[in-house]
C-alpha cells in the first residue's frame, strides 16, 4: 500500500472521527433536553404535558422513520442555510446531528425513564421543583443508562458517517467505496473495514468503561 | 449534635375524604370522613392493613396527595390548598422516610443527605457540619464517603432518617420505614427514631401493618380500615381497651395470646348443658396491672382458675398482660364482676363442655 494510500487512510479516519464528534456532541446538546422532557412530560408524570408529548413524540418518530441516505439528500436546502453549503465534511455534519437528535433523545427517555419513581417521591417531599427533581436526581440517577445510550448513538453514528459520501462528506466509508468499490483496490476496503471495527471497538469500549464508573448501583446478578 | 431543635408541630385532618378515578369502576373512595389530631412532639402510629388508605393519608400531610374533600393542617398551613410554593415551604418542614429508603444510588451517604440542604438552598459552607453532624446522630460517621449499594438495610434506613433531618423539619413522616427490615434491626432502627422524638421534640407521624412498632414508640395510636379512622387514642388505652374488631385483630398478633388449638377446637359460643368451663380473656392494665388478680380471686372467692395462655407486655412505661383463663362455668360471672372491680377488662370467648 503506497504512502499516498495510508496518507488517504489517515485523513479519512480523521474526518470520520470529526463528524461524529461534532454531531454527537450537537446531538447530545439537543437530544438531551428533548429526551428528558419527553420522559417529564408523559401523562402523570412530572411536567405532565400529554399533548406536548405525543406532538414532541410524532416528530422524534417522524424523523427516524426516514432512511438517512434519503435524509441527507431530503435536507440538503436547511443543510445550506446551515453550513452555507451542501457539500463537503462540514455539511454532511447537519443531517448527522438531524439523525442523532431523535435517536438520542429516545435513548436518553428511555434511561429517564428507569428511574426509580420512589426517588422522585423522595425529592418532591423534600420541596424540590420540577427542575431540581431533572438536574439533581432524574439525570444523575440516569447517568449509566444515558452513557451506553450515547455509546449506541456513537457507534450508530460512525456507520451513518460512511452514507454522507453522497452530500461529498468523505470520511471512511466514501473512501471505501470510492477506491475500494469503484477502482477495484480490494486492500483500501479491507483497510478501511478494519479501521472501522477498530473505532466502533474502541467507542464501546470506552462507553462501557465509562458507564462502570458513573453506576454505583449494586452488581446486577449474572447468569442464573 | 447537642443542639434542641424547635418543637413538633401538630398535625390536624378535619372531615378529609379522597377518592381516585379508577378506569371502569368510577370513583373509588380511599378515605372517608377521617378527622385526627397529632399533638405536637408524639410518635403517633396509625396501623391498618395494605390498602386501607394509611398511605394516602400520611402523603397528604407533605402535599404528596391532595385531599378531595376536608382539610390537613401541619404548623397552621392549610396543606391541600397551599400553592406550589407554600407547598414546597411546607415540605421542608416535614421529613419523610421510606419503606424502600429511596436513596440515590448516585450519590454517596454525605451526598444523600445533603440533597435536601442544596434543594433548600443553603449555603455550602453551611451544608458541611450540618451533614457531618447528622451522619454522627445516625451513628454513621465512618461511612459517609460510601454508596447506598454498600450499605445493609439497616444503614441504608440511617442515611435515610439523617437526610429526613437535614432540614429541621417539625414533623417527620414514617412510610413503613422498617417493614423492609429484620426485627433486630428493626428495633435499632425503632430506638432512633424514639431518642430523636425525645431530643428534637419533633412529631413523628409513622404508618405501619404492625402493632408492635406501635405498642414499642408510639404514644397515640390510630387504626384505620376502609378508609376510615375505626379506634384512636392513647396507645395504653387503645391496647388495653380496643373497641373495633379490627384493632383486636391486630392485637392478638402481637401479644401472642391465642387459645392452644385443643381447647379453641371445641370452644362453643353457648353454654352448654352440664358440667362446662367458661373461657375468658383477662387484659391487665392500669393500676392493678402487676396485682396477683388471679391468686386472689381464688383466694377470696374460692373460684379456681385455669391459665390456658398468657403474656405480659410492656406499653412505654406501662405493664400490659394478657391471659386466657377458664373457670367454671356457673361461676363465671361473678369471677369477671370481680376482675372488672379490680379494672381488669374481661371478655368471655366461649364455653368449653
Amino acid at each position: 500500500m503506497s504512502a499516498n494510500l495510508i496518507n488517504m487512510l489517515i485523513e479519512a479516519t480523521l474526518q470520520t472521527l470529526y463528524m461524529v464528534a461534532i454531531s454527537g456532541a450537537l446531538g447530545t446538546l439537543f437530544g438531551l433536553p428533548i429526551g428528558v422532557y419527553l420522559a417529564v412530560s408523559q401523562r402523570g408524570e412530572l411536567l405532565s404535558s400529554p399533548a406536548v408529548n405525543k406532538v414532541l413524540g410524532l416528530v422524534v418518530n417522524a424523523t427516524r422513520s426516514v432512511p438517512f441516505i434519503i435524509l441527507v439528500v431530503a435536507i440538503i436546502p436547511f443543510t445550506r442555510l446551515i453550513a452555507g453549503t451542501s457539500i463537503g465534511t462540514t455539511a454532511a455534519i447537519v443531517p448527522l446531528t438531524i439523525a442523532a437528535v431523535p435517536f438520542i433523545a429516545r435513548l436518553v427517555e428511555n434511561a429517564i425513564r428507569e428511574v426509580d419513581s420512589g426517588l422522585i417521591e423522595a425529592a418532591r417531599a423534600m420541596g424540590a421543583t420540577p427542575l431540581q427533581i431533572i438536574r439533581k436526581v432524574l439525570i444523575p440517577e440516569a447517568l449509566p443508562g444515558i452513557t451506553l445510550g450515547l455509546t449506541l448513538a456513537v457507534v450508530s453514528l460512525i456507520g451513518y458517517s460512511a452514507m454522507v459520501g453522497a452530500v461529498g462528506g468523505e470520511g471512511l466509508g466514501d473512501l471505501g467505496i470510492r477506491y475500494g468499490y469503484q477502482r477495484f483496490m480490494p486492500e483500501v476496503m479491507l483497510a478501511v473495514v478494519v479501521i472501522l471495527i477498530v473505532l466502533v471497538q474502541l467507542v464501546q469500549s470506552l462507553g462501557e468503561g465509562l458507564a462502570r464508573l458513573v453506576d454505583k448501583r449494586a452488581p446486577r446478578n449474572r447468569g442464573r | 449534635m447537642a443542639e434542641k431543635q424547635t418543637t413538633g408541630a401538630a398535625i390536624s385532618f378535619a372531615a378529609l375524604g379522597k377518592s381516585f378515578d379508577k378506569k371502569g369502576s368510577g370513583q373509588v373512595m380511599a378515605l372517608e370522613d377521617v378527622s385526627l389530631d397529632v399533638p405536637a412532639g408524639t410518635i403517633t402510629g396509625i396501623i391498618g392493613r395494605s390498602g386501607a388508605g394509611k398511605s394516602t393519608l400520611l402523603r397528604m400531610v407533605n402535599g404528596l396527595e391532595q385531599p378531595t374533600t376536608g382539610t390537613v393542617t401541619v404548623a397552621g398551613h392549610d396543606v391541600g390548598r397551599a400553592s406550589a410554593a407554600e407547598l414546597r415551604h411546607i415540605r421542608r418542614d416535614v421529613g419523610m422516610i421510606f419503606q424502600h429508603f429511596n436513596l440515590l444510588s448516585s450519590r454517596t451517604v454525605y451526598g444523600n443527605v445533603a440533597l435536601p440542604l442544596e434543594i433548600a438552598g443553603v449555603p455550602s459552607s453551611e451544608i458541611k457540619p450540618r451533614v457531618d453532624d447528622l451522619i454522627a446522630r445516625v451513628g454513621l460517621e465512618d461511612l459517609s464517603r460510601r454508596y447506598p449499594a454498600e450499605l445493609s438495610g439497616g444503614q441504608k434506613q440511617r442515611v435515610g432518617i439523617a437526610r429526613a433531618l437535614a432540614t429541621r423539619p417539625k414533623v417527620l413522616l414514617s412510610d413503613e420505614a422498617t417493614s423492609a427490615l429484620d426485627p433486630e434491626t428493626t428495633q435499632t432502627v425503632l430506638k432512633l427514631l424514639a431518642d430523636i422524638n425525645r431530643d428534637l421534640g419533633l412529631t413523628i407521624l409513622l404508618i405501619t401493618h404492625e402493632m408492635a412498632v406501635v405498642r414499642d414508640i408510639a404514644s397515640h395510636v390510630a387504626v384505620i380500615d376502609g378508609g376510615r379512622i375505626v379506634e384512636a387514642g392513647s396507645t395504653y388505652e387503645v391496647f388495653a381497651d380496643p373497641k373495633h374488631p379490627t384493632t383486636r385483630s391486630f392485637l392478638s398478633g402481637i401479644t401472642g395470646v391465642t387459645l392452644p388449638s385443643f381447647i379453641a377446637d371445641r370452644l362453643q359460643p353457648e353454654r352448654p348443658e352440664g358440667k362446662a368451663q367458661e373461657v375468658i380473656r383477662v387484659t391487665f392494665a392500669g393500676r392493678h396491672a402487676t396485682d396477683p388478680m388471679l391468686a386472689m380471686l381464688t383466694s377470696e372467692l374460692g373460684i379456681a382458675v385455669n391459665i390456658l395462655a398468657g403474656a405480659i407486655e410492656e406499653i412505654g412505661p406501662h405493664p400490659f398482660g394478657n391471659l386466657l383463663v377458664s373457670v367454671e362455668a356457673g361461676r363465671g360471672a361473678e369471677a369477671r364482676a370481680y376482675l372488672e372491680r379490680h379494672e381488669l377488662i374481661t371478655e368471655v370467648l366461649g364455653y368449653v363442655g
